[in-house]
């Protein structure tokens, strides 16, 4: 009766509907995304660049070589060369380690310690969540980028203090989003079915409200996986990440931009790096979302 | 009803309709071969089960196929003129002015940000029909003739402020508003309390002598159909199952699907041919109470504004013990806060109730946990109550591993024989929740209510959602278990219909108080309260049980 | 209503506090010490005890508490501290700041709203489906471009490819192109996701299928009954875009070299200047609040169902 009129009546439904799943998981696979299919390329290149790096290059990421400085990109220097010598797509692919780990430690204290508190919030009594969920509105009144500023100077600069920095601005909204996914989950008719049908508190939490909640939660942390990596770019850009030689993707757009009127292959391709692996982060964090709604 | 002849030229002419959704890259059609006809003051009604096509068709008419519809051949006449290629800015003359619609759900059906009196008045805008400064007056005269009280107030009113009978008041009214030829009515009702269903569709009547005009009555209740059309339109599966003169229809039925729908609608079963029911031998009158409810009140706090109100107030009644009992009333009677202080779910603030010797209200932790065993609830909502991440199995599992010490292969097979004897087929144990019918879904739920042996089920409007043939076959299940089980049935319904059909006993209730009691038959034959009786003659279907 | 009004004040009032609290702790109670930094410094020839002397005049070695509570009424009385590395009153140092952020931030914003006014308009009204997707895809393009390279780009192709902007003296208001663009951008990015959503979301109510019903064009749902639906809810996002315009101003300013709090707070980090840190920090949390605390108190007026409770027949 809906405006697609969906066809399930009790008996034939399903003959139809196994049949209907079978063609549509021939389908399915035959008109994948492509751009979803592309953004898996593009990051399980990252991540290969990451692990194993001296595959893909013999440069070394460090050293310069003497009379290359400030090559335009050849078929020997893939990407052009520095101000001192040194193969940019060298830097670049040894940098994927750099960015990719601190992502990583970020979304993973924030999904960690953010999720925990959001499901200690929307699982226990009122008074315990209005607590919790006052300190999240608090962290979130603090702009992200000032948050971590704030961090970086108690801790000092560096790939992890940036990463942690970043981790923590996103521990609220994971809150908030767990928070949320549990409170829903508990309204639903299922987990009033499943206290009604004997269950304890703790058994219904993990059967019932916890696989729930959780699938819309990961689906939030590959999102921030993305805006992680822009965010330790920006922080390496203005300085407070890694240290120079690092090959780190902010850190090389920063020293670039003094060549900005002759070498111009020095910012443009660490930047459009970065974008690529951020919108394919993306990308992929849409398709989780779509297949747990 | 009005007898039109044949031979004036029709309103609307549909022939050889076929429309097809796109899903993904692959095109399903949903319509075919669709054809009908409506005369000038002719109520037409399409019926059909979810899936028939019937909205799909209606849509269609008034060119507001959702974006991945499409028409895939013939025509559409509106006098005469096929409309069916026509543009969408080609239609906005059409749409309104000579085609108009009352929607499903009056709920959601009126901008929520703008006026009463803003939205009628729009439609005369959009055609130009009317001078700016005429318009306020006509808004005001038309409101009162849909019979809305204060009509200048209404005008000012947001949609939140009035009731939903209200707000299809107004929906009427902005169908009404340029005198078109044809109106579609969409399920106009079904989300209303049935009395107020009756007055809405009883106003629809009235509106289309004044002014002749067609109605295309799209519903899936026969027995609406049966008392307000002139011609039925029987659809199954986007197919013409059979159409002709409503009484034809009714009293001789062609198509086998037809003799179906008629004999599953709940309207038009004849109470007298239900069976008596098996006295359950060794029980007295007295020990025979399994459900006794004294002086049950529920008060809650008023968001907002303070104060209490009282959601039930000094309610009592008792069921017997291999009976079915029946709770009903509008919404925001207190059905459902009644039940969810019987099953446990909720706290009366005073009064008493007792399950099978227990008196509920002073349990709490395990022994709380431990009387479920005995009183199990079957929700309304069968794609709501099931964990979407389950399989059927583990979902029938679930309430043994809570009670009992039975082994993991012990518990398996004690839910697969409840399953096989709710109907489920054995392959569909393996599946999830959404890869099943909605029919199969309310059998995974009552699996799950049996699978730990009570002695009493909640059925929370647990039929309601259904088709009227899926719905049949459930209610027939649910008398089978309890003639075979001994079980002791709650069913909380709206359908009196329905109520009429299984219950023995029945309490009905408004505003959170009880109205009137007792046995079924005694209660129907000689309904003792206005209420009661407003809600008996608001069963549809009256037309053919008086013609029967 | 009034004491809907009061808690919800009582809560800002909170929140600013706990905001200011957190600061002090990452910032004040810090081992890093920035006047080490700038006094250690063997070319001023400063002894020990000349830096003990110092250090004694900033307050810095008394106990935590004592600081905690000194400062809290020095903010509470308008006293921010001084910039150690600078040498003067916070508060001055944000007050000649400030113009600069406040005039690149109001242009970015206005050029935000635009473009994702235009891009979830379009979008939502083309017949073309080439260009819906080619419209709704610039949100998410837009939200993966790192602000700083953006703003670096423009200045490759406008100023030294194309040479439409010079780097060099440029006039007051060229001056202000490539950064108010810079900032648009990913301002614009997350607004126009938002818009998208509400649109389509307000486009499959049942309200809009009964106001086609009426005859109503698409432009005329889209405009009369659409947009007020779409835009209200966007309002509760008001909170994230501060933070967005912060970081991008923080970005941008670096970038473009332009005097105001951004690049003040850029500075600030690097001399580890925590007083003039701690003030961007609170004030930044104070506009959050006020900006929520209208939001909230302006939420009811704009939507009727939140105006009424009372008076819904049944």
């Amino acid at each position: 009766m809906t405006a697609f009129d969906t066809f399930h009546s009790d008996i034939g439904a399903e003959a139809r509907r196994e049949g209907n799943r079978r063609s549509a998981a021939i389908s399915r696979l035959r008109h994948l995304p492509k751009g979803l299919v592309l953004a898996w390329l593009v990051l399980a290149a990252a991540l290969l660049f990451a692990i194993a790096p001296s595959l893909f290059t013999g440069h070394n990421p460090l050293e310069g070589v003497g009379g290359h400085q400030l090559k335009q990109p050849s078929a020997a220097h893939l990407l052009g060369t520095d101000a001192l010598g040194r193969d940019l797509y060298a830097r670049i692919v040894y940098g994927a380690a750099q960015s990719l780990t601190g992502a990583f430690v970020a979304v993973g204290l924030g999904l960690v310690v953010g999720t925990g508190l959001g499901v200690i919030a929307g699982s226990v009594r009122p008074r315990f969540d209005d607590a919790i969920m006052r300190i999240v509105d608090v962290l979130l009144s603090i702009p992200p980028l000032l948050l971590s500023l704030s961090i970086i100077i108690l801790l000092g600069f560096g790939t992890v203090n940036a990463a942690i920095a970043v981790g923590v601005t996103s521990v609220a909204g994971f809150a908030r989003l767990a928070r949320a996914e549990v409170v829903r989950v508990r309204r639903s008719d299922y987990v009033e079915a499943a206290f009604g049908s004997g269950g304890t508190f703790a058994s219904v939490l993990w059967r019932h409200v916890l696989p729930n909640s959780l699938t819309s939660v990961l689906a939030f942390a590959s999102l921030q996986f993305g805006s992680a990596v822009l965010q330790i770019s920006t922080l390496g850009f203005l300085g407070y990440g890694a240290p120079p030689p690092t090959p780190e993707w902010g850190l090389l757009i920063a020293e670039g931009r003094n060549y900005i009127s002759t070498a111009w292959w020095l910012t443009t391709a660490p930047g459009v790096v970065v974008v690529l692996v951020v919108l394919a982060a993306n990308r992929v964090s849409q398709s989780f979302g779509k297949a747990s709604a | 009803m009005t007898v039109v002849p044949e031979k004036l030229p029709p309103v609307l002419e549909v022939e050889g309709l076929c429309i097809a959704y796109r899903d993904g890259q692959v095109e399903r059609r949903a319509v075919h071969d669709v054809s009908f006809r409506i005369g000038p003051g002719e109520v037409v009604a399409l019926v059909g089960e979810s899936g028939s096509g019937k909205t799909t068709t209606a849509q269609s008419i008034i060119g507001l196929l959702a974006a991945n519809g499409r028409i895939e051949s013939g025509n559409i006449r509106l006098n005469g003129t096929d409309i069916a290629g026509w543009s969408d800015r080609r239609l906005d003359t059409v749409r309104g002015a000579k085609i108009s619609l009352v929607p499903q759900d009056p709920g959601s059906s009126l901008n929520p940000v703008k006026t009463i009196g803003a939205q009628l008045g729009e439609i005369f805008r959009i055609h130009r029909a009317l001078r700016p400064d005429e318009i306020d007056a006509r808004v005001v005269s038309l409101l009162g003739r849909v019979g809305l009280s204060e009509p200048e107030l209404r005008a000012r009113q947001f949609p939140h402020e009035l009731s939903g009978g209200m707000r299809q008041r107004v929906l009427i009214a902005v169908a009404i508003a340029l005198k078109p030829q044809l109106i579609i009515a969409d399920e106009p009702t079904s989300a209303l309390d049935v009395t107020v269903q009756k007055r809405i569709l009883d106003l629809i009547d009235e509106l289309r002598t004044e002014y002749g005009t067609s109605v295309l009555l799209v519903t899936h209740d026969l027995g609406v159909a049966a008392d307000r059309a002139d011609r039925i339109v029987v659809l199954q599966r986007g197919r013409v199952q059979e159409q002709g003169a409503a009484s034809v229809v009714l009293a001789s039925p062609r198509s086998p699907y037809t003799r179906q729908l008629i004999s599953d609608a709940p309207s038009f079963a004849d109470p007298s041919a239900r069976p008596p029911r098996v006295k359950l031998p060794g029980a007295t009158e007295a020990s025979d109470k399994i459900v006794v409810v004294e002086n049950l009140v529920r008060e809650f706090a008023r968001a907002g504004a303070g104060g209490r109100f009282c959601a039930v107030n000094d309610l009592s009644f008792s069921v017997r013990r291999g009976t079915t009992h029946a709770i009903v009333g509008e919404s925001g009677s207190g059905k459902t806060t009644t039940i969810r202080s019987i099953v446990g779910f909720d706290r009366p603030t005073t009064g008493r109730i007792e399950v099978d010797g227990s008196e509920i209200s002073r349990l709490s932790g395990e022994d709380l946990r431990q009387f479920r065993r005995k009183i199990q609830l079957v929700y309304q909502n069968p794609y709501g109550s099931l964990d979407p991440r389950q399989s059927v199995l583990q979902i029938v599992t679930e309430p043994l591993s809570n009670f009992s010490r039975l082994a993991r292969s012990d518990r398996e097979e004690k839910a697969r024989a409840i399953l096989a004897r709710v109907g489920l087929p054995e392959d569909a144990l393996a599946r999830r929740p959404h890869a099943l019918s909605g029919g199969q879904r309310q059998r995974v739920a009552i699996a799950r209510a049996l699978v730990v042996d009570p002695q009493v089920v909640v059925l929370d409007e647990a039929v309601s959602a259904l088709d009227v043939t899926v719905q049949a076959r459930i209610l027939d299940l649910l008398a089978e278990l309890q003639s075979d089980l001994g079980l002791t049935y709650l069913f909380v319904s709206h359908d009196l219909a329905v109520v009429r059909q299984i219950a023995d006993s029945i309490s009905v209730l408004k505003d959170g108080r009880l109205v009137e009691g007792g046995r079924v038959a005694e209660v129907f034959d000689a309904p003792q309260s206005e209420y009661t009786r407003d809600l008996i003659n608001a069963i549809p279907g009256r037309a053919r049980r008086a013609a029967a | 209503m009034s004491g809907y009004l009061l808690s919800r004040v009582a809560q800002a009032l909170f929140v600013l506090w706990a905001a200011f609290t957190i600061s002090f702790v990452l910032l004040q109670a810090m081992p890093g010490d920035a006047i080490l930094i700038k006094f250690q410094n063997p070319d001023l020839g400063l002894t020990a005890a000349q830096v003990a002397e110092i250090r004694a005049s900033y307050a810095v070695d008394s106990s935590v508490p004592m600081q905690y509570a000194r400062t809290l009424g020095n903010f509470l009385s308008g006293n921010y501290g001084y910039s150690v590395q600078a040498g003067v009153p916070v508060g001055s140092l944000l007050a000649a700041h400030l113009p600069a952020t406040l005039k690149l931030a109001t242009l970015g914003f206005l050029l935000a709203t635009v473009l994702a006014l235009l891009v979830a308009f379009l979008s939502s009204l083309t017949r073309f489906s080439w260009l819906r997707g080619a419209l709704q895809s610039l949100p998410s393009l837009f939200i993966s471009i790192p602000t700083f390279w953006l703003g670096i780009m423009l200045i490759q192709i406008f100023s030294f490819r194309l040479k439409l902007v010079p780097v060099i003296n440029p006039g007051p208001w060229q001056e202000l192109i490539l950064p108010v663009l810079t900032l648009a951008v990913p301002i614009s990015a997350p607004l126009a996701q938002v818009l998208v959503r509400n649109i389509d979301d307000a486009m499959t109510r049942p309200f809009v299928a009964v106001a086609r019903a009426k005859g109503a064009s698409r432009f005329w749902v889209l405009s009369r009954h659409v947009a007020k639906n779409a835009l209200l809810p966007t309002l509760t996002i008001a909170g994230v875009l501060l933070g967005e315009l912060i970081a991008g101003a923080v970005v941008t300013e670096t970038v473009f070299g332009l005097n105001g709090i951004g690049g003040l707070t850029e500075r600030a980090v690097g001399s580890q200047d925590a007083a003039v840190l701690q003030a961007i920090v609170v004030f930044s949390a104070l506009a959050f609040v006020i900006i929520n605390l209208a939001v909230d108190l302006l939420y009811p007026v704009l939507d009727p169902r939140l105006r009424t409770k009372a008076g819904a027949a049944a």
